[in-house]
């Protein structure tokens, strides 16, 4: 039970994190249709640039944790926020109209070019840095020993997700802006003839998405505490799992998907093997495709001639 | 003057009628609150987007160049280096102006004289020439080789077969993915079938490389169908990403299951290939003792080149007589639009199937050839990059197009092994610098440039497979390829 409890938590805060870089790939996906292959590069990018600022946030003597996290935060959310937009600027907006493979392979090529760029100008040795953020609540002491423990580190984590997820809830649901997104994504089209930049509207798609995937980063740089250039592609191969399982296209739905993942693939390690908690997720996206395409909170698609 | 104005205020209609006189009358002419933006000069708005690109890279590199994280003793440290940094945005700045200035603002446009060289060649069988030349090069490449550069012979030799393997995958993955316009992701993961079940078939059972090769392509088309079958439902992009999933599956497996495959260190001593019984080695029953000429270890790559060039020419062959097939036919109508074909009572999921069986098949040789030539295969040499530099040299070259995945493969693989040679450069960015490191950084770079450039491949016409009176070329905008339905 205790175990069960603890697998509870960790799979939640991995979930978190897997959900705020899904609402990046379901955001993109909804409005323009692609697969934003290089999403999982900007998460990857995201959690360098926290770990640079952190570094130079030590080296200019600001040892302030609290303060320390909130730049650290902005930074990389606007930094990797320029990146999503040069990158949607570059690769994707001279494609459009173009037909639909093309974006993805421009995006493979991009994902290429980030790794490879970031293992270039880094290095290629993965990145340790040791904890910041230590201890939590006990929440359960049995006398075995087995203790059930959220660290502060995954309160953080939890509440954040849950704070931004609100947030760009609202701004979906409330704002002008979010209104051109969701009419971008009924009817691009028609939108435009409404008097919606959908040119803009989709680079702030991308801005919005990569600014998630940066918090996202920073939180995996701080929670597991090792990155490298290549996290970002397993990561996003599963966060898109998560945006596919939750229903592509809807927000809560990528972070019900996130949390399904992470759960899962918590489990799966905790319970069985952990060298194939890959292929499980793997397998799920395969599974909820074949079953279920239009996942957990999707519309069905129809597809008209 | 006056009397004028008076009546024409007393000719003024009332009501609804004045409403829509008044604004017609504002309507007239230049609309009032519209002032034309000052038009900058060239020169201005050069340098303004000069700038504004130079700063957006300021922001991006500035913690990639400006700032390097290193593994300290202890921990990590932070080294700056602002020379990079100021050194790209300087280049960023001048590059950007240039362009503009001079391209994209341009008094005449840059652009144009491809066009008129492609109308003035239209009609040429440019493709047949190119083809046969390229060909007639392939099938003499060894012997030019020793004749004309005999001290490189064996590196070139070596290029040449890892060029025609790419080829011979890149024919296998434009069956699936450039004739049925199926989206396939995963394609090394029937390379990596392919590449293990010759390996063990042969370690374990000691059968040689001439058995076991149909044996490997079997066993890869029979997982293409077993992968196909539950996917092949899907539309593209999804289906991307499953046999993506599906070969990082493989991979995962092949790494994992260490009584089977050796996990990590896979599977050394695989045999070499022999003609008819004769092997490639020193002494007693061997090709060179048979025929009696002196041993040299050339004498194998030769042997390797020609069997990957026939198998390229065979994948070659039979694409091409595939297309002329009902079934051949089939795929390329289904890539244009599944639905109809639906009507016309094709079954579609056995089409599909046999595409994603027939690439598998050609993809399991390939993998078995790279098995025999490497003598030892692992999990590493199956990673999804290698999905994408296939499927990259696919779509670069137009997809559909034969000839273009030649080309691509020669410009992509040729061109990014040119790196490990340019260390003469080490000369200008000073000892440290390694080119081959930049390899992937600029094929990925490479991929988005020509994609955007060409989005069609760099062969960009295609001869369709029916035709009606009269054989024309046709753009490759005109074929649905890739929409992956």
């Amino acid at each position: 039970m205790e175990y069960f409890l603890q697998q509870l938590i960790n799979g939640v805060t991995l979930g978190s994190i897997y959900g705020l870089i899904a609402i990046g790939y379901t955001m993109v996906y909804g409005i323009i249709g692609m697969i934003n292959f290089a999403h999982g590069e900007i998460f990857m990018i995201g959690s360098f640039i926290a770990l640079a600022v952190f570094l130079g946030l030590a080296a200019l003597g600001i040892t302030f944790l609290p303060l320390v996290l909130l730049i650290m935060v902005i930074v990389a959310m606007i930094c990797t926020a320029a990146w999503g937009w040069t990158i949607e600027r570059v690769a994707y907006r001279p494609l459009r109209g173009s037909f639909r493979l093309a974006p993805l392979i421009t995006a493979i090529g991009m994902s290429i070019f980030l790794q490879n760029f970031v293992q270039v100008t880094q290095g290629a040795r993965v990145k340790p840095l040791p904890p910041q953020i230590q201890g939590g609540l006990i929440l359960m002491d049995s006398h075995d020993g087995i203790v059930v423990q959220i660290s502060w580190m995954q309160i953080i984590i939890i509440v954040m997700t849950v704070v931004l997820m609100t947030a760009f809830s609202l701004i979906i649901s409330k704002t002008s802006l979010g209104r051109q997104q969701r009419a971008c994504e009924q009817d691009r089209k028609m939108a435009s003839l409404l008097g919606v930049n959908v040119d803009r509207t989709i680079s702030l798609t991308f801005v919005m998405g990569a600014s998630l995937a940066a918090v996202a980063g920073m939180m995996y740089l701080l929670y597991y505490g090792v990155i490298d250039f290549y996290i970002g592609f397993i990561a996003g191969v599963k966060a898109f799992t998560a945006a596919v399982l939750g229903g592509i296209g809807s927000l809560p739905g990528a972070m019900l998907g996130g949390l399904a993942i992470g759960l899962i693939e918590t489990f799966w390690s905790g319970y069985f093997s952990v060298e194939y908690k890959d292929v499980a997720a793997f397998s799920i996206l395969a599974i909820v495709l074949i079953f279920l395409p239009s996942g957990l909170l999707g519309r069905p698609e129809v597809e008209k001639v | 003057m006056a009397d004028i104005t008076q009546s024409a205020s007393a000719n003024r209609p009332e009501g609804a009628e004045r409403l829509s006189e008044d604004r017609r009358e504002a309507m007239r002419g230049e609309p009032p609150f519209v002032e034309a933006p000052a038009e900058d000069s060239r020169l201005v708005r050069a340098l303004k987007e000069a700038g504004i690109t130079a700063g957006l890279i300021a922001v991006l590199t500035f913690f990639f160049f400006f700032m390097k994280t290193d593994i300290a003793v202890g921990g990590l440290s932070l080294t700056v280096d602002p020379w990079t940094w100021f050194v790209a945005i300087a280049i960023t700045f001048v590059g950007r102006f240039l362009l503009t200035f001079f391209v994209f603002a341009g008094e005449r446009p840059a652009v144009g004289g491809w066009k008129k060289i492609a109308a003035a060649t239209a009609g040429w069988p440019i493709g047949k020439v190119v083809g046969a030349v390229l060909l007639f090069v392939a099938l003499t490449l060894p012997f030019l080789l020793t004749i004309f550069l005999p001290s490189q012979d064996r590196y070139l030799l070596d290029l040449a077969i890892l060029i025609l393997t790419y080829v011979m995958l890149g024919w296998g993955l434009n069956i699936v993915v450039g004739l049925a316009g199926l989206l396939d992701l995963g394609y090394v993961a029937f390379y990596a079938v392919g590449a293990y079940s010759f390996a063990l078939l042969a370690t374990n059972f000691d059968l040689g490389f001439w058995v076991c090769l149909p044996m490997a392509g079997l066993f890869a088309a029979l997982w293409g169908v077993m992968l196909g079958f539950p996917v092949l439902r899907l539309r593209g992009d999804y289906l991307a990403i499953v046999t993506l999933a599906f070969g990082e599956i493989i991979r995962v497996v092949l790494l994992n299951w260490y009584t089977f495959t050796g996990g990590p260190n896979g599977i050394l001593g695989i045999p070499k290939p022999t003609l008819f019984g004769l092997e490639f080695s020193r002494g007693k029953g061997s090709f060179s003792d048979f025929f009696g000429i002196e041993y040299s270890s050339i004498q194998r790559f030769i042997f390797l080149y020609y069997i990957i060039l026939a198998l390229a020419l065979l994948t070659n062959f039979v694409t091409m007589r595939m297309r002329k097939l009902p079934v051949g036919r089939a795929w390329e109508a289904l890539r244009e639009d599944e639905i109809a074909c639906r009507s016309l009572g094709i079954n579609t999921t056995n089409v599909k199937l046999t595409a994603f069986a027939t690439g598998a098949m050609f993809g399991g040789f390939a993998g078995s050839f790279f098995a025999t030539r490497q003598g030892f295969i692992s999990p590493e040499s199956f990673t999804f990059i290698e999905s994408a530099i296939i499927l990259a040299i696919v779509v670069l070259g137009g997809l559909g197009s034969q000839l273009g995945v030649v080309i691509a493969s020669v410009v992509m693989i040729g061109g990014i092994e040119l790196l490990r040679n340019l260390t003469g450069l080490q000369a200008i960015f000073g000892t440290g610098f390694d080119p081959t490191q930049y390899r992937m950084l600029i094929f990925g770079l490479a991929m988005v440039l020509i994609m955007v450039w060409k989005p069609r491949g760099l062969v960009s016409t295609r001869s369709p497979s029916a035709i009606y009176k009269e054989k024309k070329a046709i753009g490759a905008d005109l074929v649905a390829q890739g929409e992956g339905h």
